[in-house]
């Protein structure tokens, strides 16, 4: 079933990817763009009192959940992974019930949206400190060496801003001295809130840094799933059989405010967004597999109308869930019945 | 190395001993643990804790870290998350510092936040405590800064028996936990170590000193010279109650209140500066419970409000509280 030429229209490199994994990730991006619409429109309709977005970071994380093992690889996401929840195994619903912080949620509604957890899954539950979670996906991953279980690896995210932060460093450090089967993706969307890559760091690319810690450091196009899926694909490969850690830098952009709660026009031009929005990643990605002949305009149409179908379900069920209730704020602070004052 | 490990009978030994025959056990009886932090490898830890491990165990399991250590902890809670049983080491509680976020912002919260999805059986190890000539940075008393935060555990025992309980329970404890080592007792402090495995129940004082006239709650090196002082008193025939805190959070009200109750005085004897230390809580605990049982206004001695003991021998001992204002403050309060 696997096609891995271009069999028909225009040539599409498709890094050894089979029609059905084409479709599969731009089904990811419609539905990531359609998700994340619903969040910032709930919050204007003064459903949820936040989103945050991941507009322009579609292909990066379509790519990179497709070159994820379910099953096998463990996924220490940040805030911005909507689009890799998904790719990873995730439902829409799990997605609204954290946005809406229903008793559905999986941490019961304590959690800001984005920030989630499904350890049967393998997604590893986050704080909102930057890069925090960056040792902790190390210490997974030392866990897999440790244990021998070969074939295992982590994937860690942040953006570009979250590489200024000692954790960060220190975690790819150590990754480094011990050969752990781990993939650094770094989603450069150029903005950390307000502040620009190059208030960030000096160097032009995040992957420059990897010669420091003796690391492979790789920049891909983050705005194509392919080229994206490409370079994970052989980043977490070389992870499974032993060859250590990768940093893997996926050029994108944040075409949205930082969150629901920010105004990029306070520093940022409309026209640089405009500009950026010419290559915007989801149309273009569709156009691609039209060309390539891999769907027709027809099956792109119904990928649209399910993924609004899809959401539309969502939003209505996880709205109906109940609120988590008050008492449970006092459990799961520790094991069993949580006192620090012992009778 | 292993001759310790097969203890089975009573044995008598230091503190440091303690700690290290009770890692070593752990580490034998358990292929989930490992023990990681700076110069815990070929050097054996500062203190000779783990000297000999990393021949006996391996580099895969004694790990000498990069000097980092908010990330011997981060990557630790990873381990644990992934239900490896990692025991961290912060050489010297003065340096836990660059640790804090991961302590206080990740560990203690990885239940909660995912609602149980994850968990972190964490534990961290680290000496702390002054008179030793270790000056602003290597005298330290931490209890205080992290025992304002739910989700974390801090045990913080003085004898060797105590040690062995309750870092054995430390290490089956499903959440983190903080393990303080007062750096002074590691040599000085010795006694009976039980044979076998056993472990301490956490949150549980001790009385280690049955009394009637007055309580002395205390941890650490200030316990033994706590000790110390109520004997001397003894000989005058004032009988003092000495209660071994032992677990920092969560804290034994039921100990201290019956022991308040008896006694109806109470002095607390820290070494971590007063302003904000645990016997401020113990203080507020007993006023809110037993107000009207109290004979006498609680009493606290601990450390005075500066940054850090300094290095010259006046400015070490003029910070740490000494067995004489022990007795003095006791026989006061006796008097009362
Ligand atoms: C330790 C810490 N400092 C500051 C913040 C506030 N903050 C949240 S996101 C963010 C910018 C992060 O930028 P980047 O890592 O580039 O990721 P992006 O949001 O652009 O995807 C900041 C400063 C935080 N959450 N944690």
């Amino acid at each position: 079933m696997a096609k891995t030429t271009a069999a028909r229209g225009r040539d599409l490199d498709r890094g050894g990817l089979s029609d059905e994994q084409l479709v599969a990730m731009l089904r990811n991006m419609l539905l990531q763009r359609q998700l994340d619409n619903r969040g910032f429109q709930l919050n204007r309709q003064g459903k949820i009192p936040f989103a945050l977005g991941s507009e322009g970071h579609e292909a990066v994380q379509a790519g990179a959940a497709m070159a994820f093992e379910r099953g096998r690889d463990v996924l220490a996401p940040y805030y911005r992974d909507l689009g890799l929840a998904l790719g990873v195994g995730m439902s829409p619903f799990e997605i609204l019930s954290s946005l809406f912080a229903r008793q559905t949620d999986r941490s019961m509604g304590r959690q800001f949206p984005n920030h989630y957890t499904n350890h049967d899954l393998g997604v590893m539950s986050i704080s909102s400190i930057i890069a925090g979670h960056c040792t902790h996906a190390v210490g997974v991953a030392a866990a897999f060496k440790y244990r021998g279980e070969s074939g295992r690896a982590v994937l860690c995210t942040t953006g570009e801003g979250a590489t200024s932060q000692g954790e960060w460093h220190e975690s790819v450090n150590y990754a480094a001295v011990h050969g752990l089967p781990i993939v650094f993706l770094v989603q450069n969307n150029e903005w950390a809130i307000s502040t620009p890559q190059d208030m960030q760091m000096k160097v032009a690319n995040v992957a420059d840094k990897a010669p420091g810690y003796g690391l492979p450091g790789v920049v891909c196009d983050g705005f194509s799933p392919i080229a994206t899926y490409r370079v994970m694909h052989e980043a977490l490969e070389r992870a499974h059989a032993g060859g250590g850690p990768t940093i893997v830098e996926a050029k994108c952009y944040r075409f949205l405010s930082h969150s629901t709660d920010d105004d990029d026009r306070t520093y940022r031009s409309r026209d640089a967004i405009e500009e950026r929005r010419k290559l915007d990643p989801v149309p273009r990605f569709e156009q691609a597999l039209i060309e390539a002949g891999v769907i027709d305009e027809a099956l792109a149409k119904r990928l649209k109308q399910d993924v609004l179908r899809e959401t539309n379900e969502a939003t209505d069920a996880a709205e109906a869930q109940p609120y988590p209730t008050a008492e449970s704020l006092y459990t799961n602070v520790v094991a069993g019945d949580y006192k620090p004052w012992q009778d | 190395m292993t001759a310790t490990t097969q203890q089975q009978t009573g044995v008598t030994m230091t503190n440091v001993e303690a700690v290290r025959t009770t890692l070593h056990a752990a580490l034998v009886r358990d292929d989930r643990v490992l023990v990681m932090g700076e110069d815990v490898g070929a050097r054996g830890n500062v203190f000779l804790i783990t000297k000999g491990f990393l021949e006996e165990f391996g580099p895969q399991r004694i790990i000498d870290t990069p000097l980092a250590e908010a990330s011997i902890v981060g990557i630790a809670i990873g381990m644990a998350m992934e239900g490896l049983r990692p025991i961290a080491e912060i050489q010297f509680a003065d340096f836990i510092y660059p640790a804090f976020n991961q302590i206080v912002g990740e560990a203690a919260k990885v239940r909660y936040r995912s609602n149980g999805d994850y968990t972190c059986p964490l534990v961290i190890r680290t000496p702390y405590g002054g008179g030793v000539r270790g000056a602003l940075s290597h005298s330290v008393s931490i209890e205080a800064l992290f025992y304002h935060v739910p989700g974390l555990t801090i045990l913080a025992p003085s004898t060797p028996a105590d040690i062995k309980g309750l870092l054995n329970a430390a290490i089956e404890c499903p959440d983190p936990v903080l393990f303080l080592e007062h750096k002074k007792t590691y040599r000085s402090v010795k006694g009976e170590v039980p044979g076998g495995y056993y472990t301490i129940p956490i949150g549980k004082a001790d009385v280690k000193k049955a009394g009637t006239q007055l309580s002395v709650v205390s941890y650490g090196y200030n316990l033994h010279q706590a000790l110390d002082a109520a004997n001397r008193l003894e000989g005058d025939g004032i009988s003092v109650e000495v209660i071994d805190l032992r677990s920092i959070r969560p804290m034994d009200k039921g100990t201290i209140l019956e022991s308040v109750r008896k006694t109806r005085k109470l002095l607390i004897v820290h070494e971590d500066n007063k302003f904000g230390g645990i016997g401020a809580e113990i203080s507020a605990m007993v006023a809110e419970e037993a107000f009207f049982e109290l004979d006498a206004p609680i009493r606290r001695l601990a450390g005075p409000d500066v940054p850090a003991m300094g290095y010259a021998l006046p400015l070490e001992e003029e910070f740490m509280t000494s067995t004489e204002e022990m007795v003095d403050a006791m026989r006061e309060l006796a008097r009362f």
